[in-house]
Parts: C-alpha cells; sequence; structure tokens
C-alpha cells in the first residue's frame, strides 16, 4: 500500500490539494471568487475532455466546442422543457456523445488522416454556430424552450438535487460539484489510461499501423475514446450553462475552440494536470485581461498560443515535471552519483 | 428569361467569390503543403488597406486593386519569416500557429480600427437587366475572378519565378541540389498566397463590409474549398469552387443563406471522407 502510494505520489499530491480545495475554498472565499473558481473547474474539465482525446489519443479535434456547446444547449432545452436537472444533465453527456460517435464512425472507419480530422470538426462547428445563430425568432422552439438565435437562451434553471426540482444548488454547492466532478474526471481518466484499453489507446498514438498488426481494432479504440471526450466536453457544456443561467452561441464559436487548444499547449497536451493548470492560468488571464482596455483579449491568447508552438511546444507541465522536480530531487540527494556512469553516449 | 439571367448571375458570382477568397489558400497549401488559419485575416488587412486608402482619397480603383495585394505581400513575407519558416514540414504546428495568429490579428485591428464596420464604396453603378437590378460589381467580381485565376496560371506556367516554384513543389531536393534557394521560393511563394488573399480581401470589400472579425466568415469556405480541391491549387481551386458554389446557391435558392452555407459545409465533409485527398487527388493529377 506505501509503496503504491510512493510510486504515485504525484497523484496523491494532486488528490490531496484537489480535496483540501474542495473543503476550504467554500469557508474561505468570498461569493464573486468562489464564482470565478467554479468556472475555472468546469472549464478544467473541458480542457481534461480534449487531453482525453488529443493529447493521449491523437485525434486532433479542432472543433471541440461542438461538443461543449452541444451539450450547453442540450442542458438548457431539456430543463426548461423538463423542469428538473437530472435527466437533462444526463442529456447533456449523451448527445455529445452520440455525435462524437456518429463522427467518429465517419472518420476514423474511413481512415481519414490526422489532419482531416482536424478539418471535418472544424467544419462542424461552423455548421452548428452557423445553425444556432439563425435561429432567432418565436418559431424556433423546442417544446417549450426558444433557441433564441444570436441572443441565446437566458434564465435557464440551475441544478437541483437529483429528483428534487425545488432544491436547487446554491453557489457553495455547485462550487463543491464542479470542483468534485474535476477531481472524479481526472482520476478517472488516469484509471481508464491504466486500463488495457487506456494502453491501446496510446499505443494506437504512437502507431496505429503496428497495433492494428498486433490485432486490436485501432479505429474502435479512437471511435470510444472520442465518444468520452465527446461526453466529458458536454458534462462541461451543461455545467457551463447551469453556472452563468445563460447560453449563447459563442459556445460553439470558433473563438472557444481555439481556447481550449490554447489551455492544451500552454498546459501540456501529453499530461492531464497540465491541461487543467492550462485552462486556469488561461481564464485567469482572460479574466484580468478584461477588466483593463489597454489590450484586446485576442492579442494576448493569440500571442500565447504562436509563443508555445514556436517555443514551448510541450507545455509547462513537462517542462515542471521533467526538469524542475529533478531538479528539486538532486537538491534533496545530491549522493546520486552520475560521474560513475558511463558519459560517451551524450551527445 | 430576365430573372433566368439574374439568377444564373448570382450562381456564377457565388462560385467566383469562393474561387477568389480561396485562391491564395490553394497556392499556399498546394505549393508548401501549409494550411494558413489566418488567411481570412490576411483578407482583412487587405480590406482594411483598402479602406485607409480611400479615405486618403486614393484613387477607389489603386485602392482595392493595388494597394491590398502590395500590403499584404508585405505582411506574409515578415510573417513567413518570423513565424511560417520555423515550421516547415509539420503542418499541425503550422495551423495552430497560423490560429494563433489570426487571433492577435483580428486583436490588433479591434484595438486600432474599433469593433466597427468601416465602408469602402461600390465603384460601379447597378445595371438593370428588364424588369429586374442587378450589381454592376457583381459582374466585375465574375470577371475580375476569372482573369486572377488566368493571371496566377500564366504566372506559374510561365515565368522563370514559377518554373522554379513548381519545381520545389514536385521536389525541394532535387530543386535545391539544382542550385535553387527554395528557402526564398518558399518564401516568394508564400507572400504571393498573401498577395492573392490581400487582393480578395480589396475586391471583396466594397461588398461585405470591413470589420476585424469578418475573417471568421472566410476562412471556413476558403479553408474547405482548399482542401476539397486538393493539392493543384489552380484545377482544384477552380473545380471545388464550381462544386460547392453550385451546392451553395442550390440551398441559399431553395431556403435561406444560412442553410446555403450549411450545405456548402455538409458537402465538404462527404467530400472529404469520400475523397481525403481532395478532387485533384484522384481525378486530372499533376495538373496545376
Amino acid at each position: 500500500m506505501i509503496g503504491l502510494l510512493r510510486s504515485n505520489s504525484g497523484l496523491v499530491a494532486v488528490g490531496i490539494v484537489g480535496l483540501a480545495l474542495l473543503a476550504g475554498l467554500p469557508v474561505t472565499l468570498d461569493l464573486y471568487t468562489l464564482l470565478q473558481i467554479t468556472l475555472y473547474a468546469i472549464f478544467a474539465i473541458l480542457a481534461l475532455s480534449l487531453a482525453f482525446i488529443w493529447g493521449y489519443g491523437g485525434i486532433l479535434c479542432f472543433g471541440h466546442s461542438a461538443f461543449f456547446g452541444l451539450g450547453a444547449y442540450a442542458y438548457a432545452v431539456a430543463v426548461i422543457n423538463i423542469g428538473e436537472s437530472t435527466v437533462p444533465l444526463l442529456i447533456a453527456m449523451a448527445l455529445p456523445a452520440l455525435l462524437a460517435a456518429g463522427l467518429g464512425y465517419f472518420m476514423f472507419y474511413a481512415r481519414i488522416s490526422d489532419v482531416y480530422v482536424g478539418v471535418i470538426t472544424l467544419t462542424v462547428t461552423l455548421i452548428f454556430y452557423n445553425v444556432i445563430n439563425s435561429t432567432a425568432g418565436p418559431q424556433y422552439h423546442i417544446g417549450e424552450a426558444l433557441i433564441g438565435g444570436f441572443n441565446g437562451m437566458p434564465n435557464v434553471p440551475s441544478l437541483n438535487i437529483p429528483f428534487l426540482p425545488d432544491d436547487t444548488l446554491d453557489p457553495q454547492g455547485m462550487f463543491v460539484l464542479c470542483m468534485g466532478l474535476l477531481l472524479v474526471v481526472y482520476f478517472g481518466l488516469h484509471g481508464l489510461l491504466v486500463t488495457r484499453f487506456g494502453r491501446v489507446l496510446v499505443a494506437v498514438r504512437e502507431n496505429e499501423q503496428r497495433v492494428e498488426f498486433l490485432g486490436y481494432d485501432a479505429r474502435l479504440h479512437k471511435l470510444i475514446a472520442f465518444s468520452i471526450g465527446g461526453a466529458l466536453a458536454g458534462l462541461a457544456g451543461c455545467l457551463f450553462t447551469a453556472w452563468g443561467n445563460y447560453v449563447s452561441p459563442t459556445a460553439f464559436s470558433v473563438v472557444q475552440s481555439a481556447q481550449i487548444i490554447i489551455w492544451l499547449m500552454v498546459g501540456g497536451s501529453g499530461t492531464l494536470l497540465g491541461p487543467v493548470i492550462g485552462a486556469v492560468a488561461i481564464s485567469w488571464l482572460t479574466v484580468e485581461i478584461g477588466t483593463q482596455q489597454v489590450v484586446n483579449a485576442n492579442v494576448v491568447l493569440g500571442a500565447i498560443l504562436l509563443v508555445f508552438v514556436l517555443l514551448v511546444p510541450k507545455g509547462v507541465a513537462p517542462m515542471i515535471t521533467e526538469k524542475f522536480v529533478p531538479w528539486v530531487l538532486s537538491l534533496r540527494r545530491p549522493a546520486a552519483t552520475p560521474h560513475q556512469l558511463p558519459q560517451e553516449g551524450k551527445a | 428569361m430576365d430573372l433566368a439571367i439574374v439568377v444564373a448571375i448570382d450562381f456564377v458570382y457565388a462560385i467566383a467569390t469562393l474561387a477568389l477568397i480561396s485562391l491564395g489558400l490553394a497556392v499556399v497549401f498546394g505549393m508548401m503543403r501549409i494550411i494558413n488559419l489566418a488567411h481570412g485575416e490576411f483578407m482583412v488587412m487587405g480590406s482594411y488597406s483598402a479602406a485607409v486608402a480611400v479615405h486618403h482619397h486614393i484613387n477607389i480603383w489603386i485602392a482595392i486593386l493595388v494597394v491590398p495585394p502590395l500590403t499584404v505581400a508585405i505582411i506574409g513575407a515578415i510573417i513567413e519569416r518570423l513565424i511560417i519558416r520555423q515550421l516547415y514540414g509539420r503542418m499541425v504546428e503550422t495551423m495552430l500557429a497560423t490560429w494563433g495568429l489570426s487571433l492577435f490579428v483580428v486583436g490588433i485591428l479591434t484595438m486600432v480600427f474599433g469593433d466597427i464596420t468601416e465602408g469602402v464604396p461600390t465603384p460601379l453603378p447597378g445595371i438593370t437587366i428588364g424588369a429586374y437590378q442587378a450589381s454592376g460589381y457583381s459582374l466585375f467580381v465574375i470577371v475580375f475572378s476569372v482573369a486572377t485565376m488566368f493571371g496566377v496560371y500564366i504566372i506559374l506556367r510561365s515565368s522563370r519565378l514559377g518554373l522554379l516554384a513548381r519545381g520545389t513543389m514536385q521536389n525541394a531536393e532535387m530543386a535545391a541540389a539544382l542550385g535553387t534557394d527554395t528557402s526564398r521560393i518558399y518564401a516568394v511563394t508564400f507572400a504571393f498566397g498573401a498577395a492573392l488573399a490581400g487582393l480578395a480581401g480589396g475586391v471583396l470589400a466594397p461588398v461585405s463590409g470591413v470589420f476585424p472579425s469578418i475573417g471568421g466568415s472566410y476562412i471556413g469556405r476558403a479553408f474547405i474549398t482548399v482542401i476539397g480541391g486538393g493539392a493543384a491549387p489552380l484545377v482544384g481551386t477552380a473545380s471545388a469552387s464550381l462544386l460547392f458554389g453550385t451546392i451553395n446557391q442550390i440551398a441559399t435558392f431553395a431556403t435561406n443563406p444560412v442553410y446555403g452555407e450549411v450545405a456548402l459545409l455538409l458537402a465538404a465533409i462527404v467530400l472529404i471522407r469520400v475523397l481525403p485527398q481532395g478532387i485533384t487527388g484522384r481525378y486530372m493529377r499533376g495538373s496545376l
């Protein structure tokens, strides 16, 4: 048991910090800050959903906001019609998962290569954005829910305790839920990646052909991973709508897709912790930029993406784990004896 | 009869604008295997340079046909040197970097010009066809689009630069071994593609209005036209524009412009699924 804990010391640390935040923040922070951090947690779930399919599945999804937006709208439409949030939450995950499964079947079973997967997913996002934007007017409604076009849908009910429509979550409850779900998703994905399925998925990313020669169905693994990513993005969309009681077509926008990719690029797309850090840091930065009038947020976001692609292509997290942690360890254990190792092999 | 002519003009206009906005992207993609996601912003910079030139009382034709390509070619050359050159051969990284560039440019344009729509006057009056009124400028855009395609064909086919560019496109290492400065060819090709984007932005500025985020509405269509067309920049752009433009107009005619655009995007997805290498990856291989 202790050996297991030690070998996963990073995960244990994340879990302890996460639980501490989960329990500590609601009692220490003011309401405004707590609401902001709830939003960061929602975005972190969104970042994780793309990190899973992009960083581990090797699927270059350039239009991840399609799933986020679909989840956001599915929740809004369903909760207005049903009046209770449990089923809508499940719908908000199921619909994007179905879309991802359909798209995945369409793309992976035709063996479309990575860049074209990016093109198709981006195009799908554009379709959603165009269609939703054009639905202003009373004739566009699903049940009792007006879609609202470019005006979006205001007054969407918050989440409530399952099957108790009158017990809606207060901001503290919403924070605990989002933070808790973030931890569940983070550790769930970690757990998934060490299963047989997860190992094969990573192998597919490394070399699809070789995996198929070994008898695994690479297409099916990508399809399942893509659906899981879609469902998680839908969950984030649902939480986002419930958080702000509002959803607008910008959830589907190309800028939203770009933003998720920026979180990944900044944090490090080959990790799970990196995208969480990236999502929180960039969201915080965007809010800070929004409070002053000097620089446009797009300038900063674009520059960040450029700089990271050109100069820090692996993101921040690998820098911490590969450079900073070994450096700290080497400070603690100076007795390690690198001079005894043969040096010829090093360039 | 008059109605048929007006509708026909609409159809051809849709195809011609699609070809015009895609051509610069297609040249860069066909020659260099680079997808420039900032292409829409290159067009917008062309539009803004036209608007600024008009404000300074420069002749309208010079403002929309000469100033934009020159301005954007210079910007393109600088961007090639600073960004694109670092990423040759890495398609995904190039797409991400140019995506960042596109956000950056939108932000800069918003800071400089504000989030308002600038106007560029239409230099041609409307024309009357029977009982109907058609835009004379639409006809100009159609003619100009065809002329631009033809001009690019002449440059690639007949000029020395075109010869070197085609040689580099076919086999960069062999071209380099024969004494061609391939990195300069790439730089010039990218600047040429940027100039075409700027030209498209300038020509369309009187029709579309000019505001910072309008590039987003171009890039989707240009992007899928180029991918759908495949590696051959001219034949690919022409065939994909013909296909997508026709689908777009039929759907627009049957419903409304939004669903026209949606039909275009859906058609593109299906085409990419059937022909991932684009139309010219399967048919008319090796054409320009």
